[in-house]
């Protein structure tokens, strides 16, 4: 009923929003040269099979369907249909099921990740074919060696192995060939490299093997260490695009909207890339505001915390600028369009993480440590091997064999799995845990952080303010909360969720800009702000209690009350920051909301380090500093205006919302209300560190006995196969152990690392911050 | 020995086979939705 309310007070005010029905959904629709049009629509709330059966039958259905399938993995429907039916009649289907749908604009950039997850899978089941088919015939050459093979037969057998090993490896490598050439053309040596040169190398010394009637081929070791390595890199793709595609549905429940007005005075929606400067369009109450514009016709407050942290209502009216991203509160304004695809204060903070991101990657370039250690070190065994050979006057053949040898044993999978292997167990781990990871090295980059700065709106607290818990009679509690139901404001939502009937007052009506009017019991009621209510004195009164909070004001007949909303901090907040600070961690706070909002939060977390009213740049400035000074920050950050510090910030981890331009920044994503996954991010990046560090120590204590064995020109095949597998099977059954967990190993493996000489941060660096 | 002359080939093909249908089966999409295929089995049409 409030709805209905709403929109009839909501009519009156603009006679063209009544025709608002008409959305134009056509840019979403692709339509095929076979005459079916497709639409791909990310699907909220599908849990089960009931869901899935209750989705495709029901849209299967509409007239003219030809295919309607969910991908339950990706929660994404694909629907085909033919004729005349529109993607609104879909939509209002899905509704009218229970399921919220969002279409996904086909000119967004296509799925890259997803063909190149396909390309490493089909390598890796050629690998997988080629290093059985070969191993078959290398252990029966192995067997044959020590018994009655005969040379003919070694040979067949050997030029066999060639034949499905060569254009297996040609295929099968490309991943690590192309990375490696890529490496090489940007000027530097990455860890494909000698991948590449162990396996060209081993391949052309066995078909000179094979051609020369020797008893030793290596194309096994070639094609199995292909397959290894490609096993690792698949598991490691497939975790990360699971990742970005959940991002990407959260990203497309974003409006990306705006209801244009048209000059005959129609009101259709419309994607952003249809609208233009100087075109209007309508912002209804409770909408996100698409487009940055000048307002025209109407008042209103809106909330900017998404673009500034600021968590005030602000007034606007005619002549004042709205920006993209703002939340509108309770009137309908009508906007003229300064700028609505590119150009905005959105693409302006983009522009800054963009540089933000390129400075981090510069970084990434030089912190590239397992190779720079790993790869000279590699090719100087294998140089000195054969160097070695030729002086002691052992010939080209002997010295180039012995030189392979090393190669083929110093890069095997122990070192190719090393890593890896831990961060596929750690990132399944998260998972469990809520956290979603966004890039390879995040892990890494997790263990080594020293400093955990937060943002506070939408971080700290819950996204949704909350009503204060004061001691408040009752029934006026009641009656305001259940006028409030009749409200489209964010302040009075957080009232309203008091009520505990659940039924609206029939004569409530909402004041555009005022608030909610109703007359109960005979007696006129209104909720709103103070001077619609004419309740300053009360407001004052309350406010100078609680600075940090809003307030929203109460009369019904005489009595007058103000009630105090403000952002509540998630629940486990305060835990979650003593347990940071008990680790070890030195715990900031960066917001750009008002003073008296931080200070409060500040205190209540117990936290000394905060700053207010910062600016994106602000932010920015902040964490370099720190930076500057060797700190290595995690940004905990959500919210438009803090996605450049997300950049910024040695690592980051963002709430999952649906502000995606944060998220498409963040290292790690986290779901749930809880900021517990922060804890648990941090404490499975050190102990995946450990166990790469143990793992890539194992395989150091290897190669030091396998080379100078190999060096020594004592590996036969046979052995180094054997220790090939037996390394890498240690090395994957030590990486699972990032699964384990009990519960309390969280804080106490970040606490007892935490003591082991860490660069403890001193009170003479820190940069200048407030202290509460 | 002579036995090797029919033994690999078949060898060869029986793989070849096995990744062919496992290529097959991957453009197909059969592993699109794994999620999706532990509840699909329990519906009846």
């Amino acid at each position: 009923m409030c709805c209905a309310d709403l929109s009839l007070a909501y009519a009156q005010e603009h006679p063209a929003a009544s025709r608002a029905a008409a959305r134009d959904l056509s840019p979403f629709v692709v339509a095929g040269a076979d005459g079916l049009s497709r639409v791909e629509l990310a699907v909220e709330g599908v849990r089960c099979a009931a869901c899935m059966r209750a989705i495709e039958d029901g849209v299967g259905a509409l007239p003219g369907v030809a295919k309607a399938r969910l991908n339950f993995t990706d929660r994404r429907l694909a629907v085909e249909w033919r004729g005349s039916l529109g993607l609104d009649a879909i939509l209002a289907k899905l509704d009218g099921l229970g399921y919220r749908a969002h279409p996904f604009d086909p000119k967004r950039p296509g799925p890259v990740e997803a063909r190149e997850t396909k390309r490493l899978i089909r390598a890796t089941a050629v690998a997988g074919f080629a290093s059985m088919n070969v191993m078959l015939m290398a252990v029966s050459v192995w067997a044959g060696n020590v018994s009655d093979i005969t040379p003919e037969t070694r040979d067949l057998f050997h030029w066999m192995q060639a034949l499905i090993a060569l254009p297996a490896a040609a295929y099968a490598g490309r991943p690590f060939y192309e990375s490696a050439f890529r490496g090489l053309r940007a000027g530097r040596v990455n860890m494909d490299f000698p991948i590449t040169l162990g396996i060209v190398l081993s391949l052309i010394m066995s078909v000179v093997e094979a051609a020369s009637g020797a008893h030793h081929a290596y194309f096994d070791s070639a094609v199995m260490l292909l397959f290894f390595l490609l096993i690792g890199r698949t598991l490691d793709q497939t975790m990360r695009r699971r990742t970005r595609t959940l991002a990407e549905n959260l990203s497309a429940l974003r409006s990306e909207t705006a209801a244009k007005i048209f000059p005959d005075g129609s009101v259709r929606e419309a994607p952003l890339s249809a609208v233009a400067a100087g075109d209007r369009v309508l912002v209804r109450p409770g909408d996100r505001v698409a487009v940055d514009g000048v307002v025209e016709e109407g008042t209103s407050e809106i909330d900017r915390s998404l673009v500034t942290g600021e968590t005030n209502l602000v007034a606007v009216g005619p002549g004042q600028a709205v920006h993209a991203g703002a939340l509108n509160a309770n009137g309908a304004l009508t906007v003229r369009v300064t700028a609505a695809d590119a150009g905005t204060l959105l693409d302006e903070i983009e522009k800054l993480m963009a540089r933000a991101l390129e400075t981090k990657s510069k970084a990434l370039l030089l912190a590239d440590k397992a190779t720079r250690l790993y790869v000279p070190l590699v090719h100087a065994a294998a140089a000195l091997t054969m160097l070695g050979w030729l002086v002691t006057g052992a010939g080209w053949h002997a010295a180039v064999l012995n030189a392979v040898a090393v190669l083929i044993v110093t890069c095997p999978c122990a070192l190719g799995l090393a890593i890896p292997a831990v961060q596929v167990a750690a990132a399944g781990a998260l998972f469990r845990d809520g956290v979603l990871l966004n890039g390879g090295d995040t892990l890494e980059r997790l263990a080594e952080v020293d400093t955990v700065v937060f943002d506070k709106t939408g971080t700290l607290t819950l996204p949704e303010p909350r009503l204060v818990g004061e001691a408040e009679d009752s029934e006026v509690l009641e009656t305001a909360a259940r006028l409030a139901l009749s409200s489209r404001h964010p302040l009075a939502a957080a009232l309203a969720e008091a009520a505990r009937h659940r039924e609206v007052f029939p004569s409530a009506r909402e004041e555009a800009g005022l608030g909610v009017a109703a007359v109960i019991d005979g007696v006129e009621a209104r909720l709103g702000s103070p001077a619609f209510c004419g309740a300053e004195r009360e407001a004052k009164a309350a406010l100078e209690r609680h600075p940090e909070a809003s307030v929203i004001c109460f009369r019904h007949g005489e009595r007058v009350s103000a009630f105090l909303v403000r952002q509540a901090l998630r629940e486990d907040a305060v835990e979650t920051v003593a347990a940071l600070r008990r680790a070890g961690y030195r715990v900031i706070v960066l917001s750009g909301d008002r003073r008296a909002a931080v200070a409060d939060a500040a205190q209540a977390l117990g936290v000394a380090e905060w700053e207010s009213g910062l600016t994106p740049a602000g932010k920015i400035a902040r964490i370099e500093a720190l930076k500057a000074q060797g700190h290595k920050v995690l940004m905990v950050g959500d919210g438009v205006n803090d996605a450049p510090a997300l950049a910024a910030a040695h690592v980051s981890i963002s709430p999952v919302t649906a502000a995606h331009v944060s998220q498409a920044a963040a290292d790690a994503l986290f779901m749930g209300r809880r900021l517990g996954p922060v804890l648990s991010a941090l404490a499975t990046g050190r102990k995946a560190k450990r166990l790469m560090t143990q793992n890539l120590a194992f395989s150091a204590v290897y190669n030091i006995f396998a080379v100078p064995l190999a060096a020594a020109g004592f590996l036969t095949p046979l052995i180094a196969a054997l220790a090939m597998s037996l390394s890498s099977v240690a090395v994957t059954t030590n990486a699972l152990r990032a699964r384990l967990r009990g519960p309390a190993a969280a804080p106490k493996s970040a606490r007892r690392r935490a003591g082991a000489g860490k660069p403890k941060p001193t009170a003479t660096a820190a940069p200048a911050l407030q202290t509460a | 020995m002579d036995v090797l002359i029919f033994m690999i080939p078949i060898a060869l093909f029986l793989g070849t086979t096995g990744l062919a249908a496992f290529l097959w089966a991957l453009r197909n999409g059969q592993y699109d939705d794994i999620d999706g295929a532990e509840h699909r089995v329990l519906m009846d049409d």
